[in-house]
């Protein structure tokens, strides 16, 4: 059981802990932000675990291509729900903050928008998936899209950004990630924080895959 | 392969040659979208902002509703005739460069038109002519892939635009930084880095069009 299990466990005993010691711990003072710098610990580790998540999906997309086990179609679209779930979470979490510290909700930063096309992205892949009746055909399909759309989207995370200017923490010369690297006291909390949110996605994920499973078996 | 290729180009351009509603209706498409922003902005022009944007949301339109005939016009019958016959590769890569010469009519016919009724403010016109030829490669490049997947989904239009749309974005907001900078007259040595990326962003579409569409042919 222990040995099984030891994951969730950690999961919950980092995120328990991220909210206490988010909440709670010191964090330095700065003009602008304040306390709402303590986000870091609740927001930016939705970005890292959407990231994880959907190229967890285009991995087992690829797999599913190259070997045809249903399964890891499965896999591939549990994990891009999750995906979802955390970039939408990551957009709420971030519309609350920006409508504080920008004075607007969206503010056309490039991140942002950057966040939004991708979203969109994987919903255009479940509706591709819900249009298609064939089970074979609709894991095929979805894949190949996946996979292409992924592709598609690395430029969007990784070059576009840098090609434009942005308010964004973190960009330029924005107070951000520079300046928390140096405080110690929030890294403490930043990295378990982030190792916490993706066990509790794993975790998530797993029960989504195991009802799926379930549901299938007593269909048929 | 070469042979193939060259085979399924002609066949394409014979079989659009035999239909010439197809192009004309596109291109009917084309000429009324731009009257109808024409008549809808009135006779006081444009900012040059508005003047570029618009431009390119007109082609992309263009581009989704052109590509998107270029499975669903195939049968299935006729699809399993080709996969008999050749390699998927060939076959994709026929289709993309029969869509690229395609686009190029549309988008050159479409500056054509938006030039004689907004007139134009571009400052350096081989730029923004070499923007709009990698633009026509760049959308045929995204949306042939795209169009196979629509088409094999049944539920065409819709599904089109739903697909589309978000795979393009990147290419488009890159394409339309490089018609901004030939707008305001800059200098090469800044347009030819974004056009780099925009070259960048057609080779991995490109590459994984041709990876991928055996998978879709299979089925």
């Amino acid at each position: 059981m222990i040995q099984k299990n030891w994951w969730k466990i950690l999961g919950v005993a980092l995120l328990v802990y991220t909210i206490i010691a988010g909440l709670l711990g010191a964090v330095p003072r700065l003009a602008i932000i304040n306390e709402t710098i303590r986000g870091l610990y609740f927001h930016v580790p939705m970005w890292f675990a959407m990231v994880v998540f959907l190229i967890g999906s285009l991995v087992y997309s690829i797999r599913y291509l190259r070997k045809g086990n249903i399964q890891d179609d499965h896999k591939a679209v549990e994990l891009a729900k999750t995906g979802l779930l955390f970039g939408m979470l990551g957009i709420i979490t971030g519309i609350l903050w920006a409508n504080y510290a920008w004075g607007t909700p969206w503010h056309g930063d490039p991140k942002q928008n950057g966040a939004a096309i991708a979203l969109l992205i994987y919903f255009a892949y479940l509706v591709l998936r819900g249009s298609i009746e064939n089970e074979d055909q609709k894991a095929r399909i979805s894949s190949v899209y996946n996979i292409f759309a992924f592709a598609a989207m690395i430029p969007l995370l990784f070059i576009l950004p840098r090609l434009t200017s942005s308010m964004h923490p973190g960009s330029g010369g924005n107070p951000g990630f520079n300046m928390y690297d140096t405080d110690n006291r929030m890294l403490m909390v930043f990295y378990p924080a982030i190792i916490g949110w993706i066990l509790l996605g794993f975790w998530i994920t797993q029960l989504r895959i195991k009802i799926k499973n379930i549901k299938n078996s007593l269909e048929s | 392969m070469g042979d193939q290729i060259r085979l399924l180009i002609i066949s394409n351009f014979k079989t659009e040659l035999r239909q010439q509603y197809a192009l004309g209706g596109i291109l009917l498409y084309l000429i009324s979208t731009i009257f109808i922003t024409y008549l809808s902005f009135g006779a006081g022009g444009l900012a040059p902002l508005t003047w570029n944007t618009l431009f390119w949301i007109i082609i992309l339109f263009t581009a989704t509703n052109a590509i998107a005939r270029s499975f669903l016009q195939e049968g299935p019958g006729k699809m399993l005739y080709y996969y008999a016959l050749v390699s998927p590769q060939a076959f994709i890569l026929a289709k993309i460069i029969f869509n690229t010469v395609y686009m190029l009519i549309l988008a050159f016919t479409g500056l054509g038109l938006y030039w004689v009724v907004f007139g134009s403010f571009i400052a350096d016109w081989p730029a923004f002519l070499l923007n709009l030829a990698l633009a026509s490669l760049g959308f045929s490049v995204a949306l042939t892939l795209i169009s196979a997947i629509a088409a094999k989904a049944g539920n065409s239009a819709t599904l089109m635009a739903v697909l589309g749309f978000p795979v393009i974005l990147p290419m488009l907001l890159i394409i339309i930084r490089i018609s901004k900078h030939t707008i305001d007259g800059l200098d090469w040595s800044i347009i030819i880095g974004d056009i780099g990326v925009l070259a960048a962003i057609n080779l991995l579409l490109f590459s994984a069009s041709l990876l991928l569409f055996p998978y879709l042919w299979r089925s």
